[in-house]
């Protein structure tokens, strides 16, 4: 019922195209993982491991199913092609991507954050981002005592 | 066990010109070339998503056409929250919206890796403050599946049953608020009401109202209190007859009528492309229900129907989720009459803490105890992606675990976040007044949009 596949960044939008012509019509969730301090589970030999990882949850209707895409994104450049052009779905979750992991999609019409304020500084699901800091953001409270 | 698809019925009054003749006297109506559509309405067709970036509502007024770009929230009463949705409006026509999101974000994935596994449930399940049963519930789904571990039957009826009575309190909840978006305030009154029913159990079950922690890895937290049966039976009976007050207090008022018929109508093709899951995707007629097409737990052992509407309009939404408070119902009581006796929760020590009287007689016990409780559960490095039908719709948990006790991503995928994208399209071309049975019938959560 539920099938993985890994696809090349350079085969990302043809093979969705082809996928949504055999009747995978609907986009269940995209999502990335920064692989930065673990190993990435169940990847073949064959596909060499890159820093980040975009997955694409996708199902058809007419035989209930689901298939996960898997795509290495390389750290250097952490660009993907945008998937709105198949999938409207997929506006808000590439920018949440976007936004919480700093991964970003070409061709994404609207692609600014969108959980995190607009000045947000870094992208928090990264692994590499500082943790053990609050940051303040209402510094200008005055002690009444 | 079978599961069929029920279409809910339109009152006969839908059309009030339905007996007049549909032929008109207008002549020829023939296909004019595109280059004959007026700019006004082409702009209007090329979206409904309004793109413009969220610090430029300082701005009221836009163009000098008349438009403007107003805010409608996030400290609106009807928004459910802190949802602030930005409206380009041409007198009281919306043309384009954008919902803007992030007022409640507190960085829960974030969060979920720096807890254990058994930690995680406690987090997730403030999530989705309606439904919390069902966050834990996929929550504890996806970390079986990476543990490749068996529940004991016992236990997944447990969870079912609990899944469902929080359907029923979460679409409950959703009557009482529409209601109260819609000017029936004997409605919300009514809807919290029957919540608190169901609440009142959760709290025998669980020890809490909301947030229970109950669902977790392997099992459930403990068994169901004594006389179970009694409040269960007590539950469904009660809002099944009550369901009856509904209809008479909404489903057939014409008041009623002229605030939902025709509003807010999302076609089918539409509903799949932008993602959309739950009521709002069933109102459009696509029986999608992933309890019936992938089912998890037990639900290919009991029977019930998947309900879908016509139009896809909030009226049907409104009545999708009335005859789903019914079906739960109808798979409640399946539940009690089904419900085996055995263990709640797995037996296997690496997961599961020993019973209390055990750690005071073994070693192993004790040891097993002491490990579970400072260092959690390991799990065995995968990943994972398992969805569920929240009252929403999918909610799924993609689990990435690296061989520690903490998972190394977590994501949630949130019913209410990916369904926001089809609300501009609802808004498009409707009345600024409509908006507000509009939003409330999307049933956006805004603790699991922002997570």
């Amino acid at each position: 019922m539920s099938e993985v596949a890994f696809v090349s960044l350079e085969e990302y939008t043809s093979y969705f195209a082809e996928r949504r012509e055999e009747g995978y019509t609907f986009l269940a969730d995209l999502t990335a993982v920064d692989y930065l301090e673990a190993g990435h589970p169940g990847l073949p030999a064959e596909v060499r491991p890159e820093r980040f990882e975009v997955v694409v949850n996708i199902r058809r209707f007419d035989q209930p199913s689901l298939l996960r895409v898997r795509t290495q994104v390389p750290a250097e450049s952490p660009w993907v092609p945008s998937l709105v052009d198949l999938y409207p779905g997929a506006e808000a979750m590439e920018r949440e991507v976007y936004d919480l992991l700093g991964i970003g999609f070409e061709g994404h019409p609207d692609l600014t954050r969108i959980l995190l304020p607009e000045d947000w500084e870094g992208h928090p699901l990264r692994k590499d981002y500082g943790l053990g800091r609050v940051p303040v953001q209402f510094k200008e409270v005055r002690r009444h005592r | 066990m079978t599961a069929s698809v029920f279409t809910v019925a339109r009152p006969q009054d839908e059309e009030p010109g339905a007996l007049l003749s549909r032929d008109t006297s207008e002549g020829l109506q023939e296909l004019v070339s595109r280059s004959a559509t007026a700019a006004a309405e082409l702009d209007r067709e090329t979206g409904a998503a309004l793109r413009i970036p969220e610090s430029e509502s300082e701005v009221e007024t836009f163009t000098d056409d008349g438009r403007m770009i107003i805010n409608m929230g996030p400290q609106h009463p009807s928004t459910h929250g802190v949802l602030r949705i930005m409206l380009e409006i041409e007198g009281e026509t919306v043309l384009r919206s954008k919902p803007v999101i992030g007022y409640l974000h507190t960085g829960m994935e974030k969060t979920a890796e720096n807890l254990t596994y058994l930690q995680g449930a406690t987090n997730v399940t403030r999530m989705d403050y309606l439904s919390p049963l069902n966050n834990e519930l996929v929550f504890a789904l996806a970390v079986e599946a990476l543990l490749g571990i068996e529940i004991p039957e016992r236990a997944t009826w447990i969870r079912m049953l609990l899944s469902e009575l929080n359907r029923i309190s979460s679409h409950v909840m959703w009557l009482a608020t529409n209601g109260m978006d819609l000017g029936s305030s004997s409605m919300m009154i009514f809807g919290f009401r029957e919540r608190e029913m169901v609440i009142s159990f959760f709290e025998k079950a669980s020890g809490l109202r909301m947030n229970h922690n109950y669902i977790r890895p392997g099992g459930v937290a403990a068994d169901l209190p004594d006389g179970w049966e009694d409040d269960v039976m007590a539950i469904a009976d009660t809002i099944e007859a009550r369901i009856k007050d509904y209809n008479e207090l909404l489903t057939g008022q014409p008041i009623f009528h002229e605030r939902v018929f025709g509003v807010g109508i999302i076609r089918p093709e539409e509903a799949i492309a932008l993602s959309a899951t739950g009521p709002i995707l069933r109102s459009t007629g696509v029986p999608w229900d992933l309890r019936r097409e992938m089912p998890y737990l037990f639900y290919d052992k009991v029977d019930f129907d998947v309900v879908v509407g016509t139009v896809g309009d909030t009226y049907d939404r409104y009545s999708v989720r009335i005859h789903e408070i019914l079906q739960s119902i109808r798979i409640v009581r399946q539940v009690l009459e089904r419900m085996p006796s055995g263990p709640y929760r797995a037996l296997d020590p690496k997961v599961t803490p020993p019973p209390r009287a055990r750690v005071d007689e073994s070693m192993e016990a004790l040891i097993h105890h002491f490990k579970l409780f400072t260092e959690g559960i390991r799990v065995p490095p995968g990943e994972t992606y398992q969805a569920i039908e929240s009252p929403r719709g999918e909610l799924g948990c993609y689990m990435v675990s690296d061989g520690s006790a903490k998972p190394y991503r977590m994501h949630i995928r949130g019913p209410s976040f990916v369904n926001l994208q089809s609300l501009p399209v609802m808004l498009h071309g409707g009345l600024l007044a409509d908006g507000v049975a509009i939003i409330s019938s999307v049933d956006p959560v805004m603790g699991e949009v922002d997570r």
